[in-house]
């Protein structure tokens, strides 16, 4: 035992190195959330590493709820997330399967535009310009197409991939049979598409749960989001330096996102790594 | 008809029948729905960046008449132009290296399959899972002067230490990449071990057995193996960092005096401000900017998958 610690240091020195870098890298943030947010106001108003001396988490989540509308920003981001994600990857899908298989000029031009977005960063200020035309500015519907337009892309790519791994030949079977396209697309291919989408719709879902950015240009003030309140909640005189709410309000809203995570690790892995490393 | 259009002719059908086939198994409409979206909601307002940046449009007028180059030449000496656009250089460059670096050695240290490890790999991913504007207001409240770091420096100093991290002029530029890094550090992590698991391992023992140190194998055989996900890294932190906005508004508001403020930054105060023509202005130098980084990959990324 002695001789063998001896002759790899590295085998008492690695985990020792892991927990000292999780401590100082992470124990320290996410030790601040969770203390701060069990804090009354008085307490949380200069954020330290003390335990809070009483705790009063459950005053702070219903404050949140009352005051800084947990429930109404909940609904509203599931209002922007469901259709986004169900648009992109269905109509994505749908894309993808005839880019994959059709090879001629002018399909692999428009996979290369369809790509597009996965790099280049989308024209906010223009886009607004343009909702405000249709009539579709700072409503829920003109952001989820803003989202549809913006992940298209990088559901395209995912999906388009994927697709031309799946042989042909089990789809000239069902032809055989006498399916038409919709049926061959819907009984054959996306069935076959469970991984690729699931690891799309984790990804997708999470940049919509996050966003910041294009949902305060489109629906800033008009509808509440979980980012959007914190925000609000974060930067209105009214709750400056309101630690323990902002800390609950992140602990809830990340919440969600951590049990996805838990439940679908090694989905989320493989899909963030595919591709990347070949 | 002669011999020889008959030959073309022949030859000529299959093609025609293999064409009208794709038309029918994989009809064209199946793409129209994505390109609706695609078009109306990315592509449109992409080419609309293009023209709107040369007119005076804004809150204060009706109308929109164009302008030629006068919102940029206003950008230009009023100096936000070239001092965001270095500062969206130097931040996209720093958190490029933070984020590799951080990630290249926590894969170097959880590569092995141990318990511990693969909680430890877990664990790096949560802040990647988190909301960035959240992770901003964590490390505003984390880096405060009298906040937990400092003190945290204190007690192992024994001396009090009050270090302003988020109110330097010259050095929070450094930290609030420093703190994107930290949160993305975790896929970088994922990334390099997923490219370190494709080394041939009889090629690693083979170098260990020929006498090579760790340090050897890894500067001569793994590092140069790496690249791929290396380059990877480099190329999404990068442009990905160009178009940040959450974590600097959160911890900075792009202060103190403007030195951490980000091309987004800017053009969400220039559209706060009604000045809508100047904020399209700056999304087309920032559009332009990562265009000219992307190219490149975009031809790397498709020709990687033609050779798949």
């Amino acid at each position: 035992m002695l001789i063998n610690a001896l002759q790899r240091p590295s085998r008492i020195f690695q985990p020792l190195a892991v927990l000292l870098t999780m401590i100082f890298s992470l124990g320290v943030p996410f030790w601040v959330i969770i203390v701060t947010a069990g804090k009354s106001a008085v307490e949380a108003r200069q954020p330290n590493l003390a335990l809070p001396s009483q705790w009063e988490f459950g005053k702070n989540i219903s404050t949140t709820f009352s005051e800084g509308n947990m429930g109404v920003a909940s609904l509203g981001s599931l209002l922007l997330l469901i259709p986004s994600v169900f648009g992109v990857l269905l109509l994505g899908a749908m894309a993808s399967w005839v880019l994959a298989r059709r090879k001629t000029r002018g399909l692999s031009i428009a996979y290369t535009i369809g790509i597009s977005g996965v790099i280049v960063p989308p024209a906010i200020v223009p886009i607004v310009l343009l909702l405000k035309q249709i009539g579709l500015q700072g409503t829920p519907l003109g952001l989820i197409g803003v989202y549809i337009g913006m992940y298209m892309s990088t559901v395209i790519f995912f999906i388009t991939g994927f697709i031309r791994t799946i042989p042909i030949e089990l789809e000239e079977a069902a032809r055989v049979d006498g399916a038409n396209p919709m049926r061959v697309f819907f009984r054959i291919i996306f069935p076959l598409l469970g991984p690729v989408i699931a690891t799309a719709t984790i990804l997708v879902s999470l940049f919509i749960w996050n966003d910041v950015f294009y949902a305060l240009f489109v629906v800033g003030g008009r509808l509440d989001t979980l980012p959007l309140n914190l925000y609000q909640v974060a930067s209105s005189g009214l709750y400056l330096q309101n630690w323990n709410l902002i800390f609950s309000y992140i602990l809830l809203m990340t919440l969600p996102m951590l049990l996805v995570f838990i439940f679908a690790q090694r989905r989320i892995i493989s899909g963030v790594t595919s591709g990347a490393v070949k | 008809m002669n011999a020889g259009a008959k030959v073309k002719l022949l030859l000529k059908r299959p093609r025609i029948n293999a064409a009208t086939k794709a038309h029918s198994t994989h009809p064209i409409w199946f793409i129209v729905p994505a390109f609706f979206f695609l078009i109306i909601f990315f592509i449109v307002p992409t080419v609309l960046n293009f023209v709107y940046s040369f007119t005076d449009w804004s809150s204060f007028k009706t109308e929109v008449n164009f302008s030629g180059f006068s919102n940029f030449t206003q950008l230009f000496s009023s100096g936000n132009l070239v001092a965001d656009l270095r500062i969206t250089i130097l931040y996209a460059v720093l958190v490029a290296v933070f984020q590799n670096l951080f990630g290249f050695a926590l894969a170097l240290l959880l590569e092995r399959d141990t318990l511990l490890n693969r909680i430890a790999r877990a664990a790096f991913f949560i802040p990647v899972i988190m909301s960035a504007l959240a992770v901003g207001y964590v490390f505003q409240a984390v880096l405060e002067p009298k906040g937990p770091v400092n003190s945290l420096f204190s007690f192992i100093l024994g001396r009090p230490v009050e270090i302003p991290w988020l109110y330097d002029t010259s050095w929070t530029i450094v930290v609030v990449s420093v703190i994107h890094a930290w949160k993305w550090m975790g896929l970088a992590m994922l990334i390099f071990l997923a490219g370190l698991k494709t080394i041939d391992g009889e090629v690693l023992e083979a170098a260990r057995i020929d006498g090579a140190s760790w340090f050897q194998t890894l500067r001569t055989i793994r590092f140069p193996l790496l690249a791929p996900a290396i380059t990877f890294n480099v190329a999404t932190s990068l442009l990905g960092s160009m178009n940040s906005f959450d974590i600097v508004q959160a911890t900075t508001q792009g202060g103190p005096g403007g030195t951490t403020e980000l091309l987004n930054i800017y053009i969400v105060r220039a559209f706060g401000q009604g000045l809508f023509a100047q904020a399209t202005a700056m999304s087309l130098v920032l559009l332009i900017m990562v265009m000219v980084l992307a190219f490149p990959l975009i031809w790397s990324l498709r020709k990687r998958e033609q050779i798949l």
